[in-house]
């Protein structure tokens, strides 16, 4: 019974921990995992957006106007630049999955670069979509 | 469960339709496939919008009602609905563990993907042929 015993508790130290907020240290490259969840999420309520933007172009000038105005907003106008980095953000780290999934940058310099790169990358993508939106204009 | 031998069912039948058998990566390959689809898909979304910026009415109107447009707009659609269908699927199935409420969620899931993803292709659609 007690070799049992001592059999099952090396097994359970061997087993690898799951990854869980609990069990592990705050690191970047999780912190990257939990915003591409978060931004994953924010996106699929931001299809609300673009829906609604586009069922009001297809609703004629009036509809147009009033969700135009909306968005043109200070409110509407953070929420669409906090909706533009959270697509670059997810784009990005989806990325950094699919170079994963082609075994490259799984060594622990590459995984920090990726998760680097995610973040930086997000935030000038997004402020150079913005610069160039204002300046079309 | 603890008494296979006593129980009158089978071992097999014990295990049957608890998990996927073959079928169980379909999800995750939908994932990459949208994914790799995406990645132009969305560099075409950003850089239409884009130029819709500023524009009018009429102007916005006629520019996205294009062909070009039209069809990446909803390719983009399509693809981003069954993308965020599997990826929100997969966070429900991670944090809500009430059996009853996960069925509810994972339908109305189904149901905001399905009402959003419809809608967009009609108004695109609305749009084009106008």
């Amino acid at each position: 019974m007690a070799e049992i015993d001592t059999h099952t508790q090396t097994l359970a130290a061997r087993r690898p921990l799951s990854p869980h907020l609990l069990i592990y240290r705050p690191m970047l490259t999780m912190t990257m995992s939990i915003a591409h969840r978060i931004t994953g999420i924010a996106l699929y309520a931001g299809t609300l957006l673009l829906a609604w933007y586009l069922i009001a172009l297809a609703s004629g000038r009036a509809q147009f106007e009033v969700a135009s105005a909306v968005f043109g907003s200070v409110p509407g106008l953070i929420v669409l630049f906090g909706f533009t980095w959270a697509l670059f953000h997810h784009f990005l780290g989806g990325l950094r999955h699919l170079i994963w999934d082609h075994g490259h940058g799984l060594d622990d310099p590459g995984r920090e670069f990726l998760a680097k790169a995610t973040l930086t990358g997000g935030i000038a993508l997004t402020v150079l979509v913005w610069l160039v939106a204002f300046l079309v204009g | 469960m603890a008494n296979h031998q006593k129980s009158l069912k089978t071992a097999t039948s014990h295990v049957q339709f608890l998990g996927s058998a073959r079928s169980g990566t379909r999800a995750a390959w939908a994932m990459h496939v949208t994914s790799a689809m995406l990645i132009p898909l969305s560099i075409a979304f950003v850089f239409i919008l884009v130029t819709l910026v500023h524009k009018d009415y009429a102007l916005a109107h006629a520019e996205l009602g294009g062909a070009c447009p039209t069809i990446l707009f909803l390719l983009f659609v399509s693809a981003s609905i069954y993308h965020m269908k599997i990826g929100m699927q997969s966070v429900i199935d991670d944090y809500i563990h009430d059996t009853h409420l996960k069925s509810w969620a994972l339908v109305a899931n189904l149901f905001f993907c399905a009402a959003v993803g419809l809608a967009s292709v009609y108004a695109l659609l609305k749009i084009s042929f106008a």
